[in-house]
Order: C-alpha cells, then structure tokens, then sequence
C-alpha cells in the first residue's frame, strides 16, 4: 500500500502548467481593475476559459467535462485566483451549484444543462439564502413550492446569490413540506430557468470586493415550474445542499489559497526590488519576517485544501478537514493580503498595485459557502462525533 | 498527492500510542517535571521496544525506518506526555549525525548503543557567547599536537549532557580561514575522557525531565578517529543535521499542541458553568475549533517535510516553515488550553501548564523562531534569483 505522498501527478502539474499560461496571457490587470470598478462579469474570459476545459475539471466526459476530480479543479481555482483573485474568482464562481445536477439530476436535466455549462454556454447559480435567514438553512424557508397537478408554484425571495444577474439557471432550495419537523426534512431543489414566468432578478451593486463575480436577489412570484423541474428525491433538498457544500467550500479554501499566494508574489516582488534606507526592503526582518510568515501559511492552508480536496476524490469526503481547510485558508487570506498591503506602503492602498483588489476579495471567502462561525460549528460538531 | 500512511506507519504510532497509555503517568511526569530527573526506566523501556532509533538501518541495531516514523512517534509520546516524551525522543539527540556522516567504526560503536538505550548521545554546539550564531569563529578550539587534537573551551545549554556518554562536539579547527565556518570540524568527545567537565544547568521553564548542561573541555584529547565526517566540513554537516533534527522538534511541537488540545477538549466536555457544558459555549467551543484546525495545518507541513528527507529530497525551506509554524502553534494551543481551564489550567495537576512551558523551548531550541525566518528568507531569494 503506498503511503503519504505531497507531489502532484505529472497530469496535474501540466494542468496548472496549462491555466498559469492561460492567466499570464490573458489576464490583463488593467481589465481587472476596470471590471472591479464597473462591476462587470468577465464573459469572453470565461468562455475562453470554459472552451480549454478549465471551469469543467470536475464534471463527467460524458456531458462534456474533463472528468477529472475536486483536486484538479481546486489546482484552477488556485492558479486563477492567483493570477488575479477578482478574474480568477467570477471565472472559476460561473459554474456554482451545477454539481446539484451532476449529483442528483436526472438524464434529461443533466443533458440539457451540464453540456452548456461546459462548454461555457451556460452560467450557473444557487439559490439558498434568504433575507431572513444566512446560514441557518435549517429553519424553514419562506421561499415555499406548492404544487397544483403537474406544476409546482414557487413564491419567495432568496439573496446574496451568486452569479443570479448573468445565470442561465438556478437551483432553488424550497421548503415543499410547511409542516415537516424539523423543517429542514420538507425542503426540496428546483432548478428554474431564468426566463421562467414571475422570476424577477435584480443585481446586488456596491460590494466590497470580488465585484466581477456577480451577485444579485432573485424574487419568485407564482414562478411556474414543471414537475420535471424536481431535482432529486422530494424533500431531500436540504441534505443535497449540505452535501454540496462539504465539498463547494473546499473550493472556496482554494480560491483562498491563491488570493493569499498571489498577493504574497506582488509583495515578494516589491520588497525585493524597492529601496528604504539604502537597501532592498527585504533586507529588513519588519518586512521579511512578514512574508515568510505569509509563505508558511499559505502551504499549511494548501496543504488543508488538497487533503480535504483528495479525501473527496477518494470518496470519502470528510466535512471535518473542508472546513478547517476553508477556515484556516480564508483567515490567512485576509490576514496576508492585508500584510502585503502594508508592505506596499501607499501603493498598497491604490488599485494598480492589485493587492488592495485582493484583500477586498478575500475577506468574502471568510463569510460565503458558510461563514467561518458556522464552519467553527461543523469543525467541533465533528471533533466531539469523532472522539 | 495521497494523504494516507501505510498500514506499517499505522500500525507504528498505534504501538507508540498503547506504550504511553500504559506506561506514562502524569504523577510521574509531573515529579519529574519537579526534580528535574531524567525518566531512565521509561526510556530504556521505549528502547526495547524500537521507538529510539526507528530511523537507523537496521544494521545498527534500527528500525530500518525513515524521518517520518521516526515524527510519528515523536509526535506521539510527545502528546501523551510533554515532559515524558520530549525528554526520551532527545535521548537519542544529535546520533543522526554519526549516522549521516560517520565513518563504518563510528557508526558500529555508538548506533547499536543508542538504539538499544544502553547510551545517550548529546550534540554540543551552542557556547555561551554565541547561540545561533555558529558561524562566527568559535572559542571552543581544537589543536593538533602530536597526533591528536587537543581540545579547549565551554558548550552550553546542552541537552541531555548530564546524561550523554558521548557529545558530538563542534570546533574550530583551522583559526585563520575566512569565513571561520570553513575551519569547523565535528569531534567525537567520550564521557570520562581527561580534561571534560560536565554540570547541569538547572532551573529550567519547561522540558525539565530532559537535562540540560555545560560541557567544559581543558585539553581533552581525542585522536584522528573522532573526526565525524570531513575535516573542516563540521559546520556544513551541522546545519545538514539541523535541517533534519528541526523537523522532529516540529514533530514534537505537533504532539504538545495535540496533547493540551485533547486535555482542554475533554475538560470542556466534562466542566459546567452558567447551567451548560463550557463546550456549548460559543467563546469556547470556536476556540476549540482553532486551535484543532492550526494543529492539523501544522501537523501536514512536518508530514510533508519529513516525506521529503525520506524520498531524498530535504528542502530546508519547508523543514525550517514546519518547526516555525509547529512551534507557534504550539505555544498559541498550548496557551489557550490554559485559558479554557482557567485557574485549574494554571495548576500542575492539570499538566496544561506543564504543555505550556514544554511547548515554549520549540520556538527556541534547534535555531530559534527568527533564525528560522531569516533562514528561510535567504533561502527563498537564493531560489527567485
């Protein structure tokens, strides 16, 4: 039996090989700072992106993916985030919750919906928040379904949603069962589309960062979906979205990983290269001291991302490691971008030199796919059960 | 990438791991912690058993295993008892360097010994006016007269040398070469040997079952033979060894951090305040969630280091991250376990104090926390060009 090992396979390394040529040639900071300041999604990168294959590492052959696992697809969102953590976070984000109908979708709704998103056709979204409720998912919704014969009518509003101005599609979690107890065993998914009757989505403006990855509110009113439109056993939404989550926050851990890795390369190179007192700054230990630091956590974080990574791809997903790897790695990744800002001094804090980019767009890592309270939760939840 | 060991490497620490449930005992830990004694019957017990020295072939009387076995059980021991453990795993300090650069004789005379527990090796570097700074012209000289070296001068904060039957001793050999670590060679000096002075240096804050002396040499003699490795070559050699050594300290600093985590854990189970268990309380409960995530992220990064010296590819760079990171970790735990066991956390029955203090020493010892960044600052530039 082979034992421990920390290189990647010659496949994987080609992969990152091929996404840090992708970046260097078409990442162009100056779109970056222009689409963080507009607000804009960066959709002709990301149909580039999705024709090398680069946003579907994760997704089966059959519908068009690379058929690779989560490791693969978390060494993209690492290479991309460091690249550029505003292009590498709304790129690599277009695709969230497309696992739900991977996982549990039938023939036909992963036939009509997996290929586009692929092929970078589609854009995906999941709608789980609601104004009232964040991260207690559990309680029960006020975005309900009721069903009439063969349609289900959909009323609610749900927030915070990723990708909702520019998604093709939406996977809803609705509570179906009013009465279950606890609530959340009368709640179900829904994939709606976009051009459905009574969906209304507005765009959420004026974020703190990652602004290119766009975010909006999605209003449901008498929304009439088709019985087809079940995703999954009835009443089985709430462990399908927990389920997801276990493994979408490993790649919130790597978006982390390459924010906090990009931003330490800009201050890297800065420090080795501006003079203070008539040398490089690196040469003193205020500055040196920093990155080093910087650098150790990062591979400590990285180290996290791709156990909890690999122990999904091994079929055995343990919820314990994803989330200490999205807690451990969000906290860095605010922690050094913040670091590096001051290494850059003044030009720290303006947009040209990036890392003030980077620290606004890490911050979001330590609050979505669960905030970092509620990862604390799950890590001890799971600590206690195991010990 | 696979982050699994064999069923050997587990079948090793469960070993580790049933040894120390049935041998240590905190009241013996704690006396020890007291009357700064060395734990003999327990070290020779672990040597029996093939934990010292699992990482020497076979040949010499080892395991025939490599660094990772070899952290696992320091990792291990280390969790079950601070004191106890740190105090056996250095039982065998400093012999990785006979074992990597000594030559067939040196190696037949002192490995066999080491693994069995019949002796105890000491690594003398340190000297009073120079800590970390080993590459400076050293006091402790080393003349050739007659045939034979002819050695002078002190080493301190020395471990285990109240106990050592020999010390791997660091001198200079050459007093005019520039830069002076190009003159620095590594002697072999023998317990009993005319001339070597040996006191304990009591007193210390943790790590107190795990002695620590001066060595004095007034013209000790040794002959060519003690010479471990190359003439000239000691310092080189010695920073070789401390790339090496410092990833069992780290691995060591993982076990303490594990070690108060599981006592803080339990604690907060068991310990009611304001009508619930102190672990439904949120201040707590997230306080345990950090401290489990750091000791996991630092756990991985002196895995990774240690596979690395095992497929032959030490990198300094990650062995000198895991022993800094390891040993922050390892006071920050090992500091909020107190906290969460309040005033009883400050009292040496509860033994957290005790991890706390034997946490401390792993920022210092094996190169202290700043050398460590500095290391691995001039490593990095050397590498980006």
């Amino acid at each position: 039996m082979l034992g421990l090992s920390f290189e990647l396979s010659e496949e994987q390394e080609d992969i990152k090989r091929a996404v840090r040529e992708f970046c260097e040639k078409e990442f162009d900071p100056e779109l970056a700072l222009e689409l963080d300041r507009k607000e804009e999604f960066p959709m002709e990168l990301y149909k580039k992106a999705a024709k090398l294959g680069f946003t579907s590492m994760r997704f089966p052959e059959e519908y068009g993916g690379q058929g690779y696992g989560i490791l693969e697809d978390c060494i993209v969102i690492e290479e991309m985030c460091r690249a550029d953590s505003s292009l590498g976070i709304a790129i690599t984000a277009a695709t969230f919750a497309s696992d739900l109908i991977v996982l549990h979708g039938t023939e036909e709704q992963k036939e009509k919906y997996i290929p586009p998103i692929c092929r970078g056709d589609f854009i995906s979204s999941g709608a789980f928040t609601e104004p009232a409720r964040g991260s207690d998912l559990a309680s029960r919704l006020d975005t309900r379904a009721v069903r009439y014969g063969d349609t289900w009518y959909i009323n609610g509003v749900k927030t915070f949603i990723t990708n909702a101005p520019v998604a093709n599609f939406f996977v809803v979690l609705c509570q179906t069962d009013p009465k279950a107890h606890p609530p959340h065993r009368g709640q179900s998914l829904f994939i709606v589309d976009r051009e459905t009757e009574g969906v209304e989505v507005s765009k959420l403006k004026d974020k703190m960062g990652i602004r290119p990855s766009l975010t909006g509110e999605i209003a449901f009113s008498d929304a009439k979906v088709p019985a087809d439109a079940l995703l999954g056993e009835l009443n089985r939404g709430f462990y399908y979205a927990i389920e997801f989550f276990d493994k979408s926050r490993v790649g919130v851990a790597a978006q982390a990983v390459g924010i906090a890795q990009g931003a330490f390369e800009i201050a890297y190179k800065y420090a080795k290269e501006r003079e203070a007192f008539g040398r490089p700054i690196i040469q003193f230990e205020g500055v040196s001291f920093k990155l080093v630091d910087a650098i150790t956590l990062i591979e400590a974080a990285r180290l996290l991302t791709y156990k909890a990574a690999w122990l999904i791809d091994q079929g055995k997903p343990d919820p314990l490691i994803a989330s200490m790897a999205k807690t451990l790695a969000s906290e860095i990744a605010v922690r050094i971008t913040e670091w590096c800002i001051g290494i850059l001094g003044g030009y720290g804090y303006f947009g040209d030199y990036r890392v003030e980019r980077y620290h606004r767009d890490a911050i979001v890592t330590t609050i979505y796919e669960g905030t970092n309270e509620i990862q604390r939760l799950t890590t001890l939840r799971y600590l206690l059960r195991r010990l | 990438m696979r982050f699994r060991f064999t069923e050997e490497q587990e079948d090793i620490r469960a070993a580790v791991r049933e040894f120390c449930q049935k041998e240590f005992e905190p009241e013996l830990a704690r006396k020890l912690d007291r009357e700064e004694e060395f734990p003999w019957e327990l070290y020779r017990r672990a040597c029996k058993l093939g934990f010292i020295g699992i990482h020497f072939p076979e040949e010499y009387g080892g395991g025939g295993y490599g660094i990772l076995e070899n952290c696992i059980v320091a990792e291990e021991m280390c969790r079950a008892d601070s004191t106890l453990g740190t105090a056996i795993i250095l039982g065998d300090f400093a012999s990785e360097i006979i074992l990597r650069f000594g030559s067939e004789e040196q190696k037949e005379r002192y490995l066999p010994k080491i693994a069995s527990g019949e002796w105890i090796s000491a690594g003398a570097f340190t000297e009073p006016a120079r800590g970390s700074d080993l590459a400076a012209r050293l006091d402790t000289r080393a003349i050739r007269d007659g045939g034979e070296w002819v050695i002078n001068g002190v080493k301190t904060l020395i471990t285990n040398a109240p106990i050592a039957d020999f010390f791997i001793t660091l001198c200079q050999t050459d007093m005019e070469v520039e830069p002076p670590y190009r003159g620095q060679t590594l002697l072999i000096v023998e317990k009993g040997a005319e001339g070597l002075d040996v006191t304990k240096i009591g007193d210390k804050m943790g790590i107190r079952a795990s002695p620590t002396g001066e060595v004095s040499y007034s013209d000790v003699r040794v002959g060519d033979d003690a010479i471990v490795g190359q003439l000239n070559r000691g310092f080189y050699q010695a920073l070789y060894f401390f790339d090496e050594s410092r990833i069992e300290i780290a691995a060591q600093a993982v076990g303490i951090a594990q070690g108060a985590f599981d006592r803080a854990l339990k604690y907060a189970k068991e310990r009611e305040a304001f009508g619930r268990k102190l672990i439904e309380i949120q201040a707590i409960s997230h306080k345990l969630a950090e401290m489990a995530t750091k000791i996991e992220a630092a756990r991985l990064l002196v895995y990774k280091a240690a596979w690395q010296v095992d497929q032959g590819k030490l990198d300094p760079i990650l062995a000198s991250m895991a022993k800094t990171l390891a040993g922050r970790v390892a006071v920050e735990v090992c500091d909020e376990a107190v906290q969460i066991l309040g005033g009883y956390g400050y009292i040496g029955d509860y033994d957290v104090e005790r991890y706390y203090r034997d946490a401390k020493i792993t920022e210092i010892y094996e190169g202290t926390r700043e050398i460590q960044l500095n290391t691995i600052t001039r490593w990095i530039l050397r590498r980006s060009g």
